[in-house]
């Protein structure tokens, strides 16, 4: 059944950002184009994915675990350190000049062409190269 | 262009309630590179399958969907190389804050977690900064 829920969660998150135009790397250039041709489409996204999610974590707070018996996971310590901020920095740099990023860049590679899967192909190997550093370390 | 917007509240209606479900229904936290990277790296391997499965259905769905008419065409804002240096900063960054937007923005943001919110705030803005340095540099289409 978890599989089950997997494909349906991540079929519909899928659907969800061909139709509100996340899979168009130019919405996200317009969004964060605030000193240019601004395109608040973005907005209404986030904005939209949040409410259902507001309330699952409503839900969850009165439950003792998921349907499929896993425990609902811990908040994280809300511990801002040095590399949630770079991370997150460099992250956005590449949002910017690209308009993609992870979910978009799974869900482009069945639409978009050669560019798609050059940024995935080297967005993997940063992965797999980070993950080495970190085993190592 | 008018009803854009109205299109982008379903589809984050749709991205939220996927959200929900692998919450309620598997007590996951629905973050795309933390369900990659952790196949990528093995730091995921407990639950390798349904990560595998989310990824298949994430990357097949929008395809069909697309064939069928739905939503517009994916076009690349970038040349391959800007391509190529925007994913391995991707890569990197969203494993070393270890979320991206579905992980910080939708569901962090939506349990009031502070590192979701402080993160989402750092990328938009670096993201915002990123447009401006494509133009400067003609990146830019």
């Amino acid at each position: 059944m978890r599989l089950v829920f997997a494909a349906l969660a991540g079929g519909l998150f899928g659907a969800g950002l061909l139709v509100s135009g996340m899979t168009q790397p130019e919405k996200v250039r317009g969004w964060l184009d605030v000193f240019g041709n601004w395109d608040p489409t973005l907005g209404f996204v986030l904005a939209g994915a949040i409410i259902p999610m507001a309330i699952a974590w409503r839900i969850a707070a009165r439950r003792r675990a998921s349907v499929s018996g896993t425990p609902f996971p811990e908040p994280p310590a809300p511990r801002i350190d040095r590399k949630l901020v770079l991370g997150s920095a460099l992250f956005g740099l590449g949002w910017g000049l690209s308009g993609l990023c992870p979910g978009p860049s799974m869900a482009t590679l069945g639409i978009g062409g050669l560019p798609f899967w050059a940024f995935f192909a080297a967005m993997v190997a940063a992965m797999m190269i980070y993950g080495y550093g970190r085993g190592r370390a | 262009m008018d009803p854009d917007w109205i299109a982008g509240l379903i589809g984050g209606l749709m991205i939220g309630l996927a959200a929900a479900m692998f919450l309620l229904l598997n007590g996951r936290i629905m973050g795309a590179s933390g369900l990659l990277g952790g196949l990528i790296d093995g730091s995921g391997r407990a639950n390798a399958p349904e990560r595998a499965v989310f990824i298949a259905a994430l990357i097949l769905v929008p395809a069909l969907l697309s064939r069928a008419g739905i939503g517009g065409p994916a076009l690349p804002v970038a040349g391959l190389g800007v391509m190529v240096l925007a994913g391995l900063l991707v890569g990197i960054g969203t494993r070393m804050a270890n979320g991206c937007t579905s992980g910080h923005g939708v569901c962090g943001i939506s349990r009031l977690s502070l590192r979701g919110i402080v993160a989402t705030l750092i990328y938009l803005l670096t993201g915002g900064l990123a447009v401006l340095i494509a133009r400067a540099l003609g990146w830019a289409p």
